[in-house]
């Protein structure tokens, strides 16, 4: 009770220092929980993300761009392929199903993206899980009509029988509006897939649509296949491009996003690297604060001597207000990791249509607390050596 | 038996010259249970020292001081600690109360590192000084005469069998000082506490019954004297 007292008062005392410590610490905590989760969730849930296809068939590229293109819709197609290539591999022995798609215009900045009516209503994008509506129908392949995923519908504002304009281009430029009508005759239910922020229509429209070269209006941007084997993969993988020089085929999609990942490893160890100073100075921060207080709690500490309390009683009484302010700062600490990973989700969301979660259970969260409160209580060890040896008589003046 | 009980104490200090200066040489002193004496001294006769080392805030160079059946200079600083917890009460010229801390919490830990904090008692020791009413205030919100009395409620707290008063009226008014005294000696008599009180003030020695010249106790001030 006695030690309890003695470090609440002194928090109070030193309300201020404390609060900005505190502070020091939440920020800290929270920028390290968050880079850890975010890097930990977005590797995960990507590396997961695949639509439901094995393998993407394209013109000749880096895998990672055609994954990038045809799965995520990011990046710019790296051109087409032929509608006999797609027949090709349509017809292959070792291919289950294969889905073409086609890209090349947006509405306002939303990816359209010509497919199957197959690739919405027959593809399972998850296991076990197939796209669903909220509402109206899958569209007619030969019609004018399209389907919104669920973000790309909200952010659009549009519902079922509404009517746009598509544009020409992967980026939204308004003077580039196609002549063409098409109507809304579905929403998707949120698949928290890439596929949330495209704006699907049939195969055949985007091909056709004016301005697009007529030469190419069979061509497709990429083939999206499921395989019977794993081994199938590999035979193809040979094929196309090692044998061939003309396509390229991206397999296995979860192993091209992996190495992405690799790729860019270093920049997590720069984030994590950074988040690790960041908080070894907010524990600096608590030693300073303590120890520059010392010459005016040397009275106090003397005064608490005086009355019979031991050396080493006021020696844990700092070191326990370090870790007080520790603990402090990480219960603020969540909260600050709660708000930085929510903006994060949504901005990766926006970006991708993929929903990482951001609140999953992760081992920083127990270690990180851990870390921080056992790192101010080290780092409250030097004040407390000094109010450990503080002279008692001496800070007892005036002496008659 | 006596309470109080010295023999032979000696203390020095290094003066800034590195010449070794002493301050305390006392041959013999006792005081016993309930005795209340004044020990009269200028500024700078080492008053002070002469109180930490009973107190045991302060080691003696040589010597030995008894207090109760334990001798204070044989223990070692976690056990005089103890002792000083649970047997002495001291009252500062300067108060040294804890600013942070409400009235009550600096009586209560008076009591806390000896007996233990007893609520009721910390309670009951500040209304009989006055402060009944003042219980939270901190210090900085009472007079100089308040805050003097919570220092005598936060010395005799934990029932000590002596009580050590450094200059204890040297900050208060004449009236004041007067009250304080009087609050001194009466709560000592109540709870069966020695009193040693050392002043330089005529009108706090005149209060006392028994007054002794701290010169005549402490042969280092005739020592230092040519």
């Amino acid at each position: 009770m006695t030690l309890a007292l003695i470090v609440r008062r002194s928090l109070r005392q030193h309300t201020f220092s404390t609060a900005i410590t505190a502070l020091a610490i939440a920020l800290a905590g929270g920028l390290l929980m968050s880079v850890w989760v975010v890097k930990e969730q977005a590797q995960k849930t990507f590396t997961q993300v695949n639509t439901g296809f094995d393998a993407v068939l394209g013109a000749r590229s880096s895998k990672l761009q055609l994954v990038l293109n045809a799965i995520f819709h990011l990046e710019a197609s790296p051109g087409n392929l032929a509608l006999a290539d797609y027949e090709y591999v349509k017809k292959h022995p070792a291919v289950k199903l294969a889905i073409p798609i086609a890209v090349g215009d947006n509405l306002r900045g939303f990816r359209m993206v010509g497919t199957l009516p197959a690739f919405l209503n027959e593809v399972e994008y998850t296991p076990g899980k197939k796209f669903a509506l909220i509402a109206g129908q899958i569209f007619d392949p030969s019609a004018k009509e399209a389907v919104l995923g669920n973000f790309a519908a909200r952010k659009l504002g549009l519902k079922v029988g509404d009517e746009f304009h598509p544009f020409h281009g992967l980026i939204y430029d308004e003077k580039a509006q196609h002549a063409e009508t098409y109507r809304v005759v579905g929403v998707l239910a949120a698949s928290n897939t890439p596929a949330d922020k495209v704006v699907w229509i049939p195969l055949e429209g985007l091909q056709t649509m004016k301005g697009h070269d007529p030469k190419l209006a069979t061509d497709v941007s990429a083939v999206l296949i499921q395989l019977r084997s794993p081994s199938a993969g590999f035979m193809l993988d040979m094929m196309y491009n090692k044998q061939g020089n003309r396509l390229t085929f991206a397999f296995p999609i979860t192993a091209i996003i992996a190495e992405l990942f690799q790729k860019i490893g270093w920049f997590d160890q720069v984030l994590t690297l950074v988040a690790y100073l960041v908080a070894l100075v907010s524990a600096a921060g608590v030693l300073a604060a303590i120890y520059n207080s010392m010459a005016s709690r040397r009275r106090d500490i003397a005064i608490l001597r005086a009355l019979g309390a031991g050396r080493f009683l006021l020696f844990g009484a700092i070191v326990i207000e370090a870790a007080v302010i520790g603990v402090i700062g990480m219960i603020v600490a969540f909260g600050i990791y709660a708000g930085i990973v929510s903006v994060v989700a949504a901005v990766i969301r926006a970006q991708t249509g993929v929903l990482i979660d951001a609140f999953a259970y992760s081992p920083i969260m127990l270690w990180a607390p851990l870390g921080m409160v056992g790192l101010c209580a080290l780092c409250g060890l030097l004040p407390a050596w000094k109010a450990y040896q503080t002279d008692v008589a001496e800070n007892l003046a005036p002496v008659s | 038996m006596s309470l109080l009980a010295i023999s032979s104490l000696k203390k020095s200090f290094v003066s800034p010259d590195g010449a070794r200066k002493g301050i305390v040489n006392v041959p013999e002193f006792s005081l016993a249970a309930g005795q209340q004496l004044a020990l009269r001294g200028e500024s700078g006769s080492g008053k002070t020292t002469f109180l930490h080392l009973i107190a045991g805030i302060l080691t003696a160079d040589s010597g030995m001081v008894r207090v109760g059946e334990r001798e204070m200079t044989a223990l070692s600083e976690h056990a005089r600690d103890q002792l000083r917890a649970q047997s002495i009460g001291y009252i500062f010229q300067t108060f040294n109360l804890l600013q942070g801390y409400s009235c009550l919490e600096n009586v209560l830990l008076g009591m806390a590192f000896g007996p233990g904090a007893d609520h009721a008692r910390a309670t009951e020791m500040l209304e009989r000084v006055g402060l009944g009413q003042r219980l939270h205030h901190r210090p900085r919100q009472l007079s100089t005469g308040q805050q003097q009395r919570v220092a005598v409620a936060r010395a005799l707290a934990n029932h000590p069998k002596l009580v050590l008063a450094d200059e204890p009226t040297g900050n208060l008014d004449r009236k004041n000082a007067r009250e304080s005294l009087t609050l001194i000696r009466e709560t000592c008599r109540e709870n069966g506490a020695s009193l040693l009180l050392v002043s330089h003030d005529p009108e706090v020695l005149g209060a006392f019954e028994e007054v002794r010249d701290f010169a005549e106790i402490n042969l280092a001030l005739k020592e230092a004297t040519p």
